[in-house]
């Protein structure tokens, strides 16, 4: 396991890590020590929107580990994120017993409302905690396999790829919006209430599942720098910059790019996963096109091939996002559409360029060749 | 031509043939005022609860020969024909929407204003009634109308025919000069004849596509009568032939229908994506500014709907070229080389086109006025009709592909496109001037995408969502023809509409979409470069 050693001597990982271990205790220690009359308090839907930012900014992680470091712009990975959401809430769904509207302890309250007499077979097993978990992994994880064995191995690359990840997602939307397809239709799963035995409204428990997202990021995060610093992320970046040179070489790229293909479509279902039980729902929105091309301007935004920028951007985005629709709902459009056409013109390397040449100016050096090559 | 005294066949014939000359002198108000009484007797002779009484009055009504007895039967028919509660007056519902109903009198013709519907009484109807009703009604159309009104009275007697009405048909056969009304006399006659269990009125039927022919034949078909049974199945194995084709035919003309449509939205990114290998991603939103041009010209030019849409076309096309230069010289200039960025960089703007839709108009969908050249349809047999509008938007999406096609291969500006696509360095320093050209083929393909607007403004909703809908499918399709390849666009376009509108009838209309985007994605990865790969140095890159 050197790979995963190796991001802990870098000195970015271990400021990343520090700066999101410290961001998490404080808010923490505000929601718990500070009382509730003080200014200073952290209230609990805070927390869980904190929450829900950590599971977008480890979505944006994967997505960066494709985009940024084997050139695949993916416009699909919300489908990744959607599936790991659905595995979850499948298990919530299941959770819920007979305590539904209809009190059928076998059959969510939608399959009764379908006349559906038992569960159907890939419902099953999803009452099991392990079972469900795996599936979060799995479910995106084989779709991936699948997709990217298909498009690498007949050398579907840059726009067209994007365009058929687009496609795709477009597709599991439309199916995901069919009653027929058993996963709720319209109004996909809801009504959750406890996961592994604790109960969702409690503030305890958002502040858990706050506190799990930051360590999948974490986690994440080490996963996908321990990838890209090590032999197989130099493949993958020489495959980014010189696709056919690196085939000359000897390298079997369609390998390294389904690899890492599928290994980012499991992080984006991890995301998904912590983000259904902090949000209470999940329905064929999440595969909507749209969602998918915003997580990709959040990684833009941040910064491409630097992994902590994707982190940045998904969190600035994200709380603009909440911002906006909160004071003017109709500006959102506007200023998310503008923010595409302005970091994409002025901004190519995103805030994290900003940060990098500041620190380079300080430092008198250059920066990895990583951002070198992004840059050209 | 006879002279109405030699048509003295039936009783009922020459009443009808009567009423219906005098139909034509309705305009004389002099005689109105004369038979008001008499109107008046006959008229009220239907304000009676017995159904017998009624078919009584109506027999009256027909046979007293007044000129509004048409107007009279046709509102019994559609249940018009109500009583006002207070005095018991005869009035006529001019338009039964919502709680007030306008009406006029029966009998003067005057409007009297909106009457509560709670004051009215309908003076109801029963199925013998109203086939006595129709019959009527069909006679009078069939000797004072003009030839497709008659086709129209001709079709629907067929089934309905009893003796007497078959005594009136074979008179008016006989003076009948349209070859075609002629036809449907025949086989309403002939079903009357079946009905009757002549075997030998088979023969007239073969072929005909009526339902009601139909049913009669199904009937005739589980006869006792052995020969009859047997002439009748034989018949109805031919129609049951003629149907499925026409079925084919009719999923064919859908297929190609939506073909187009899908065709008009690819082919202005076939120019700009195919081509110059820009992704455009606001492609959608520039055919959404076409529809709104022609929703915006009909609003200048009220009344006109149909010269507004044609306006809208050049107009269309400026809109949109005149956008997409915007977009050009704003954003694409300066991502040159860098298609992904491009791809975010223009989805942008799309968002911002909507947004600005939105607000600035609204984000409910306009309606787009179909002119009455446009809608309507063409009924090539009984069973098949081409609606108008998609057979005119079909006509356009082939005239645009002809133009672009003469566009880029007859003229200096194709000749300088494709020398610019395929060795920029090399183009320029033969003296072409790039970034011209480049704003040029921006703008063509932008300007198309307006005119798939406007056609497209006459088949869907109007709203700001209309291009978000359609920028998957025109990527499909340009992706699936081979990129650079109007021809591939061509062939692409047409064959996803039909292949959607084979599987819809037994897959629904959102599975068979799902099941031709993953086709699509499937046969990516078997051929990369679409169905019509270009061939040569300018492929790669």
């Amino acid at each position: 396991m050197h790979w995963l050693v190796h991001p802990f001597r870098e000195r970015s990982t271990l400021l990343f890590l520090g700066v999101l271990l410290l961001a998490l205790t404080i808010v923490t220690l505000l929601h718990i020590a500070v009382p509730r009359e003080q200014p200073l308090h952290v209230n609990a839907y805070t927390v869980n929107l904190f929450g829900k930012y950590l599971s977008y900014a480890l979505l944006a992680v994967a997505v960066d580990l494709v985009w940024g470091y084997l050139g695949i712009l993916s416009l699909g990975h919300g489908a990744f994120f959607a599936l790991g959401g659905y595995a979850m809430g499948m298990y919530l769904m299941r959770q819920i017993g007979d305590r539904g509207v209809y009190g059928n302890p076998e059959l969510p309250d939608f399959m009764v409302f379908l006349n559906w007499d038992s569960l159907p077979w890939y419902w099953q097993g999803f009452d099991m905690a392990w079972f469900a978990f795996l599936m979060v992994l799995l479910a995106p994880g084989l779709l991936a396999l699948i997709f990217g064995f298909l498009a690498f191995r007949s050398r579907v690359t840059g726009v067209y790829l994007s365009i058929i990840t687009q496609a795709l997602t477009f597709a599991l939307m439309l199916s995901f919006f069919r009653n027929e397809m058993g996963f709720g239709g319209n109004n996909g799963l809801t009504d959750f209430r406890e996961i592994l035995g604790f109960n969702l409204r409690s503030n305890d428990t958002r502040l858990g599942l706050f506190l799990a997202s930051g360590a999948a990021l974490a986690l994440g995060y080490v996963v996908c720098r321990g990838i890209v610093t090590s032999k197989l992320g130099r493949v993958c970046v020489a495959t980014r910059d010189a696709e056919a040179r690196t085939r000359f070489l000897g390298y079997r790229v369609e390998r390294f790019q389904l690899f890492v293909f599928v290994v980012s479509a499991m992080l984006a279902g991890v995301a998904g996963a912590l983000y259904v039980p902090q949000v209470g729902i999940i329905n064929p929105s999440e595969f909507a096109p749209l969602f998918s091309i915003e997580i990709v301007l959040w990684v833009a935004l941040g910064g491409r091939a630097t992994l902590y920028g994707a982190v940045i951007g998904a969190i600035i985005v994200n709380y603009a996002k909440t911002v906006f629709t909160g004071v003017m709902p109709d500006a959102w459009l506007f200023a998310l559409g503008g923010l595409f056409v302005l970091v994409t013109v002025l901004l190519p390397r995103g805030v994290a360029g900003l940060l990098a040449v500041r620190v380079r100016r300080r430092r008198g050096d250059d920066d990895s060749p990583v951002n070198r090559e992004v840059a050209a | 031509m006879r002279t109405p005294a030699t048509l003295m066949t039936s009783s009922i014939t020459a009443r009808i043939v009567t009423l219906a000359l005098l139909c034509l002198l309705a305009w004389l108000p002099a005689l109105a005022s004369a038979q008001d009484d008499d109107g008046r007797a006959v008229l009220e002779g239907l304000d009676s609860r017995s159904f017998a009484d009624k078919a009584e009055a109506i027999e009256a009504i027909i046979q007293s020969e007044d000129e509004r007895a048409t107007d009279w039967l046709q509102a019994l028919l559609d249940g018009n024909l109500q009583r006002l509660k207070e005095d018991g007056r005869l009035v006529i519902v001019v338009d039964n929407v919502g709680r007030e109903w306008p009406v006029r009198d029966a009998l003067t013709g005057d409007e009297l204003g909106e009457v509560p519907r709670r004051d009215l009484d309908r003076i109801t109807i029963n199925n013998a009634l109203r086939s006595q009703l129709r019959s009527a009604l069909s006679m009078v159309e069939l000797y004072v109308g003009d030839e497709r009104s008659r086709l129209a009275a001709a079709e629907g007697v067929i089934g309905r025919v009893d003796d007497e009405l078959a005594a009136a048909l074979e008179a008016r056969l006989e003076e009948e000069e349209s070859d075609q009304v002629r036809h449907r006399l025949n086989q309403a006659l002939a079903v009357h004849r079946l009905e009757r269990g002549e075997a030998g009125a088979v023969e007239t039927l073969y072929g005909s596509l009526n339902s009601n022919v139909r049913v009669a034949l199904t009937r005739a078909a589980q006869s006792d009568d052995a020969q009859v049974a047997d002439a009748a199945r034989r018949a109805l194995a031919d129609i049951e032939q003629k149907l499925k084709l026409n079925r084919i035919a009719e999923t064919l003309y859908f297929g190609l229908s939506m073909g187009s449509v899908l065709v008009l939205a690819a082919i202005g990114l076939a120019i700009t994506f195919g081509v110059m290998g820009v992704i455009n991603m606001a492609h959608g939103e520039l055919i959404m500014l076409g529809a709104y041009t022609a929703w915006a010209m009909q609003q200048l030019l009220p009344g006109q709907p149909g010269l507004a849409l044609l306006l809208a076309i050049p107009v269309g096309f400026l809109v949109s070229a005149l956008a997409g230069i915007a977009i050009e010289r704003g954003v694409i200039q300066f991502l040159k080389g860098r298609p992904l960025e491009t791809l975010l960089a223009t989805f942008g703007v799309s968002l911002i086109l909507q947004q600005l839709v939105r607000t600035a108009i609204s984000p409910l969908n306009r309606t787009v006025i179909t002119p009455e050249w446009m809608s309507g349809s063409i009924a090539i047999n009984d069973a098949l009709s081409l609606t108008l509008n998609r057979l005119y938007v079909m006509g356009f999406a082939l005239l645009v592909f002809a133009a672009l096609m003469l566009v880029m291969r007859r003229t200096r500006l194709g000749l300088e496109v494709r020398a610019v696509t395929q060795n920029r360095a090399m183009a320029r320093s033969m003296g072409i001037r790039a970034t011209r050209v480049d704003i040029l083929t921006f703008a063509l393909g932008s300007g198309v995408a307006g005119l798939a607007g406007v056609a497209l403004s006459q088949l869907t909703n109007v709203g700001p969502n209309l291009g978000q809908s359609y920028i998957i499918d025109s990527f499909m399709v340009v992706v699936f023809g081979g990129v650079g390849n109007l021809w591939g666009t061509l062939v692409a376009g047409m064959s996803l509409g039909v292949i959607n509108q084979v599987l819809e009838p037994w897959a629904g209309a959102v599975l068979a979409k799902i099941m031709v985007l993953v086709f699509i994605i499937l046969f990516i990865q078997k051929r990369p470069r679409g169905l019509f790969p270009q061939k040569g140095r300018a492929a790669e890159g």
